[in-house]
């Protein structure tokens, strides 16, 4: 749906800016905590209240996250940086200005590659260049629907570290936006320097889109898109905006210049109040905060302990594990699952048999938890040792999923990784699991199927052949699964085939 | 006074209690000073009173417990204070109490000293006769009929008028060694980065420093020592270690190379002022020092690029009085905009309101580089000629601090450009962030037969604070000024 050709010779032009906080313990000029959903206006103090006289003292734990990201997106960090005021009023702002990075930003021309299916890219590596990388702390929180008649203002957000990300206007489609951004996602959750999550506004995004003719160099005048809280809604918002964009044009009118507002509700943008955007922000470097001075050893220590990113990762496990590119895809989506799986597969020995574990019942037990990887109570030493059980032939698949069900039981409430979690093997062992082999017992349980079925066995001998997975299935029953399978498929087929 | 209470032959509150006393009776009624804006109570809370929080890591350590011991000490109202309110001289923070308390109090505390109150300033720091405070205009003490100078003209007039022997100022344009000048007694901007700006509420960040006042050198020094030093909570405070500066003083001026500056003597300097220029230059030279005549060419340039510049974070730096967290708020507004324009419109005089227009237009696009931009690379000129002055070998300048005495009240009230042109000496030392001191030079005849003061100025190069402060000090000398003991 979003992928249809653009109509009557006019194409799409895409820009993002894209606001991340960073996963600080403090905030970015004072030390108060940066916890989400906490009782209003507690996280606060005299810095990030905007007191008479109180001053910012930088965190510089936030400036390595920022150049952490900065070097991931392939930018250049710049060994100075200057820390500018961008001014305006607004009561969730308590200075009247806010911190941030103007004329010379922490990082400039960075390009991020993600892998698409889009068929229109020949290489299906859509290579989005990055203007830059700046930092800046964000605002607090305007809540107008918690009082009648009144707007109230909550400050534990003020002062939370953000890098703000600028694309070169590079997109040509809204589909291509959601794949890159959920590639920047994974990226920065690879990092470790957010939680990227939108909804509770750790990640924003903006985007500027315009239309012109196909060919044509000259961009159109642009329109700036706002409050979306999901890649989704990204999606949407900029196919709406681009179609009415199409419309304007096509009954002959001119796109305006203007903010616009995304409803999620009503599937529609509307303009913003012309109030609320038409800023001189007057910047100019804080006198309060000397220049930021990120030394070449310090880029070169955060560079050499960037970790494996995802599309490394997912090119390594198709080599290392031979995964298919769609297992290796999901596997690596977040860290904590790749590692988990890696871990597993390492374990095991049998990375295959480890990934479809870890994509069926696995992936599916964690997402009924809604439990990341590293939460997840079956930790990957004990799933590699139920896929070992199911290889040596001590257990069948079928008995493994029922263990795998009991080791979860098994660690419900007790600490995750703990010891009091039972094994595989425990279970197995004190359930009497283990497959039965033994021909004696086998023979008993076929007999007594056999037995309580004459009329089927009279029909498999008139020839109905495929009657023999009922059969099984009726072993199997009175073994309660743990019948080795293809002894019982040798016993029952010399059974019948006697006369 | 401090040796006296660290031996224990005087009660710790026998000073402070005095200088209250004091300060009742020459600062109200008919006439008053009008210097404080708020008192302690006698006794006040112990020196040892609990600060704000503790430092953090890093911390240079304050000079000398009891440095001041039981010394009654005035602060000026933008320095902010747990015990009593911090105005700033302006309606819009009236009543306003700091849950915490500037370094330089804290410090203030931990050498021993004790808070008589708070002093009265021009609004936020904007100005050069203190009449432009909220709540009325200092008077001062040489001549009830004149202004004390400004901004820290009620500091100023608390130690002329022998309420205490030191009082805290801030000097952002001059507003130390203004008053200082114009009330007879000493006043010293340290470097920038010298003493910690946390807690001194913010006129313009890039200019601003805590300065000290005293009836001698030797009083004003002590004080900075107390209060100076590398803060972590203040990012533009300097990592370097405090001098002895009270120590050293009577070293004298032998031998170091004192630049006159030919663009502080313009033509058009009233011939007394002049005179007494001259006079305390012959006093230099008798004291062994080597008299130049120097040239600090973009001198001319300062005061329109300080009223750029100041201005412009001024208007940044005031947004946050908006009435909503705290001080004034219009709270019959039906809409955010007409809050902030009421509770603004009301709280702030229009001395501050004049330079909030200023800086804003001075930032606002379109004139951005015409203004701001081009200011910053006259104020790096201004810098480099006193960078050049010092390669040459000059180890001070010498200059009048004002070109003229204090002025009576009301003169200049109606012409901002006239009272800008008085801070033409002293602009220059914080367009630069070097250090300067004011001291007094001598009398001039008044007019109606009274004798005000002038000041002369001694610049250094940055860090310098030490031999300025000797060579102010061999200046007071042959004045006949002891410098009581403090």
């Amino acid at each position: 749906m979003t992928d249809r050709a653009p109509d009557a010779g006019y194409e799409a032009v895409i820009g993002l800016e894209i606001h991340v906080q960073l996963r600080t313990e403090e905030k970015l000029f004072c030390p108060d905590g940066t916890g989400f959903g906490e009782v209003p206006n507690t996280n606060v103090c005299p810095v990030c209240l905007g007191l008479p006289g109180a001053l910012p003292v930088l965190n510089r734990e936030a400036v390595e996250l920022a150049v952490r990201a900065s070097l991931a997106f392939g930018c250049t960090v710049h060994q100075r940086s200057v820390w500018a005021r961008k001014n305006y009023f607004y009561p969730d702002l308590p200075k009247g200005y806010q911190i941030s990075q103007f004329e010379e930003p922490l990082a400039t021309d960075g390009v991020f590659r993600v892998e698409t299916d889009d068929t229109s890219d020949p290489v299906g590596r859509l290579a989005i260049r990055i203007r830059r990388i700046h930092m800046e702390e964000d605002a607090g929180k305007s809540i107008h629907d918690r009082f009648e008649g009144a707007t109230a203002v909550d400050l534990n957000r003020t002062g939370t570290p953000l890098i703000e990300m600028v694309t070169e206007p590079d997109f040509r489609s809204p589909a291509q936006v959601r794949a890159w951004l959920t590639g920047v996602k994974q990226v920065l959750e690879y990092l470790e320097v957010s939680d990227c999550n939108m909804e509770e506004g750790s990640l924003r995004v903006d985007a500027n889109v315009s239309i012109r003719p196909v060919g044509s160099e000259p961009l159109g005048t642009k329109t700036e898109l706002k409050n979306m809280n999901s890649f989704s809604g990204v999606e949407r918002a900029l196919d709406v905006e681009i179609a009415r964009q199409r419309d304007v044009v096509a009954m002959g009118g001119q796109v305006a210049h203007q903010t616009l507002l995304w409803d999620e509700r009503r599937g529609d943008v509307r303009p913003m109040r012309s109030k609320e955007e038409s800023h001189d922000y007057r910047y100019f470097p804080d006198p309060d905060l000397p220049p930021l001075q990120v030394s070449e050893n310090l880029i070169e220590a955060v560079k050499a302990q960037l970790p494996e990113l995802p599309a490394a990762r997912r090119t390594r496990f198709r080599e290392d594990y031979g995964l298919p590119a769609y297992d290796a895809g999901v596997l690596t989506a977040r860290r904590p699952l790749a590692d988990y799986y890696e871990e597993t597969a390492r374990t095991s020995g049998a990375p295959k048999e480890a990934s479809n574990w870890i994509m069926g019942p696995v992936l599916a037990a964690m997402n009924a938890r809604d439990l990341e990887a590293d939460d997840f109570p079956v930790r990957p030493v004990h799933l590699a040792e139920l896929i070992d059980l199911v290889e040596e032939g001590t257990i069948n698949r079928n008995v493994a999923k029922d263990v795998l069900g009991r080791m979860l039981e098994s660690a419900a409430g007790v600490e995750v990784g703990s010891a009091a979690a039972k094994t595989p093997a425990e279970i197995v062992r004190e359930e009497g699991l283990a497959t039965v082999s033994d021909t004696g017992r086998l023979e008993a349980w076929v007999e007594d199927a056999l037995a309580a079925h004459p009329e089927e066995v009279a029909r498999f001998r008139d020839g109905e052949t495929r009657l023999q997975g009922f059969f099984m299935g009726e072993v199997m029953k009175r073994s309660r699964g743990k019948a080795d399978p293809t002894e019982v498929a040798r016993i029952l087929t010399e059974r019948l085939e006697e006369t | 006074m401090a040796a006296a209470v660290r031996e224990g032959s005087v009660p710790a509150d026998h000073y402070l209690n005095k200088a209250l006393e004091q300060a009742r009776a020459v600062d109200r009624g008919h006439e008053g000073l009008n210097a404080f804006l708020a008192l302690a109570k006698p006794g006040g809370p112990a020196p040892d009173a609990p600060d704000s929080g503790s430092g953090r890591a890093g911390e240079t350590h304050p000079t000398g417990d009891g440095l001041l011991a039981g010394v009654p000490v005035a602060v000026k109202d933008n320095l902010c204070t747990l015990d009593l309110p911090t105005t700033c001289a302006s309606r819009i923070l009236e009543g306003y109490r700091s849950p915490y308390e500037a370094t330089a109090v804290r410090r203030l505390r931990v050498a021993g000293a004790r808070l008589v109150g708070k002093t009265n300033m021009d609004e936020f720091a904007m100005g050069s006769s203190t009449e432009n405070s909220a709540f009325g205009p200092t008077r001062n003490p040489r001549d009830r009929d004149r202004v004390p100078g400004g901004s820290s003209g009620g500091s100023a007039a608390a130690v002329a008028a022998g309420v205490v022997p030191c009082a805290l100022g801030s000097d952002t344009g001059g507003s130390v060694r203004q008053p200082a000048a114009f009330c007879g007694v000493v006043g010293v901007k340290p470097t920038y980065g010298r003493v910690s700006r946390y807690g001194l509420v913010a006129f313009a960040s890039s200019l601003d420093q805590v300065g000290a006042f005293g009836r001698s050198v030797l009083d004003a020094a002590l004080l900075l020592e107390a209060v100076a030093g590398y803060d972590p909570r203040d990012p533009t405070s300097v990592r370097r270690p405090v001098p002895d500066l009270s120590g050293g003083l009577d070293e004298g001026i032998r031998g170091r190379v004192v630049g006159l500056p030919r663009e502080y003597l313009p033509d058009t300097l009233a011939p007394e002022v002049r005179a007494r220029y001259d006079e305390a230059v012959e006093r230099l030279r008798e004291a062994g020092a080597r008299i130049r005549e120097v040239s600090l060419p973009h001198t001319r340039f300062a005061v329109s690029t300080y009223y750029v510049l100041a201005p412009a974070e001024a208007s940044s730096n005031l947004a946050r009085y908006d009435g909503v967290r705290y001080g004034g708020r219009a709270s019959e507004a039906r809409s955010t905009l007409e809050l902030y324009r009421a509770s603004r419109t009301r709280g702030f005089g229009p001395e501050v309101v004049r330079r909030i227009m200023l800086g804003t237009f001075g930032l606002s696009a379109g004139y951005h580089d015409q203004y701001y931009d081009r200011a910053q690379k006259v104020r790096a000129l201004i810098a480099r000629d006193f960078e050049r002055v010092w390669a040459d070998g000059v180890d001070l300048l010498f200059t009048p601090t004002a070109p003229g005495p204090a002025f009576r009240l009301g003169e200049r009230t109606a012409d901002p450009v006239a009272m800008y042109l008085s801070d033409v000496f002293t602009v220059t030392a914080n367009l630069a962030g070097i250090p300067g001191v004011s001291v007094p030079m001598g009398e001039v005849a008044g007019g109606g037969g009274d004798r005000p003061p002038l000041g002369g100025q001694f610049l250094a190069p940055p860090w310098h604070e030490a031999p300025m402060l000797q060579a102010a000090r061999a200046l007071e000398v042959s004045y006949g000024i002891t410098g009581e003991d403090t």
